[in-house]
């Protein structure tokens, strides 16, 4: 691989940053990601968390995928686990919404609840 | 789905499932005949011979939480329409091959789409499987592989937003570079 010593600039420069973060991620958010999750638009969703968890520099939040939970008519669907065992799951979602998600349930600590499974069921 | 990078995140998931720990993804554009192959293998628990004969069956599936499994036949589904095949190949307790091979000038090809964003979210959700992504065509060749890029972090987590930034241009650089001039949908 060419690029090989970019990685090489690229690992020197992560130990060189003292704030050794644990990964012991306090908060979580969990992408369904199985066919349906898929054919329903669910890779935006993820790149869209990743990004604005990025661009905020967040970090103690984890991104990862799962398979079917078995709710594939209201995919994409997203949970978030946090420290506390407290868990929501949001549903219909699109990169907007993740964004927002990000802004105002991770950073501010308000789950925005028009997204959340109960609010769909309704 | 309407791209490759869709049908890898979902096949994809299946090596995940079948507990592999070494999943390699490769596409290789050939000149005679002028195909298109798609193909993940992995180290999982492979398939027993009655279910493999079955597998690409909607209604055959692993899942408990529905009885259709649809990640195949859409994959079988999408390179038929094109004039290709589909051949799967599993083993129990040693792994399964599945081959998607598309014919490269069909005008229903669907479009490689993002691999390389794919690969990136599939290595970050996994991190603890060994990846390796696999280019070919008649122009270049391109390899990478997780288990180098851990060796030469040593110690460095390979899910660093930069290192997996890092990864993503690398493998982008090198769809550019293998299928540039070979996939019209490569600038």
């Amino acid at each position: 691989m060419k690029s090989l010593k970019e990685l090489e600039a690229i690992r020197n420069k992560a130990l060189s940053e003292i704030n050794i973060r644990e990964k012991e991620n306090k908060t979580r958010i969990i992408v369904g990601m199985a066919t349906c999750g898929i054919a329903a638009g669910a890779k935006p969703v993820m790149s869209a968390f990743v990004e604005e968890i990025n661009k905020r520099n967040l970090q103690d939040v984890s991104v990862s995928m799962t398979g079917c939970i078995g709710i594939c008519r209201f995919e994409p669907v997203a949970e978030v686990l946090e420290a506390d065992g407290s868990r929501t799951t949001y549903v219909k979602l699109d990169a907007e919404k993740a964004r927002r998600i990000v802004a105002e349930h991770i950073v501010n600590k308000k789950p925005v609840i028009e997204f959340t499974i109960g609010a769909a069921e309704k | 789905m309407r791209d490759l990078s869709l049908h890898l995140m979902d096949i994809a998931q299946n090596a995940i499932a079948a507990g592999a720990d070494c999943i390699t993804v490769s596409l290789t554009a050939s000149g005679y005949p002028r195909e298109l192959t798609f193909e993940i293998t992995d180290n999982g628990k492979g398939m027993a011979q009655d279910f493999l004969n079955q597998v690409t069956d909607p209604f055959t599936t692993t899942r408990q939480t529905r009885d259709v499994g649809l990640g195949l036949p859409l994959l079988k589904q999408s390179c038929e329409l094109t004039g290709g095949r589909l051949e799967i190949s599993s083993r129990q307790g040693y792994g399964t091959a599945v081959k998607a091979v598309y014919m490269l000038d069909s005008i229903d090809r669907i479009p490689v789409g993002d691999i390389a964003g794919t690969l990136v979210m599939l290595i970050m959700s996994h991190s603890d499987i060994s990846w390796i992504c696999r280019l070919k065509s008649p122009a270049d060749t391109f390899e990478l592989s997780t288990q180098e890029i851990i060796q030469v972090l040593n110690g460095v987590s390979i899910v660093e937003k930069d290192v997996l930034i890092w990864i993503q241009n690398t493998i982008q650089e090198g769809i550019k570079q293998v299928f540039g001039g070979v996939l019209d949908e490569v600038t």
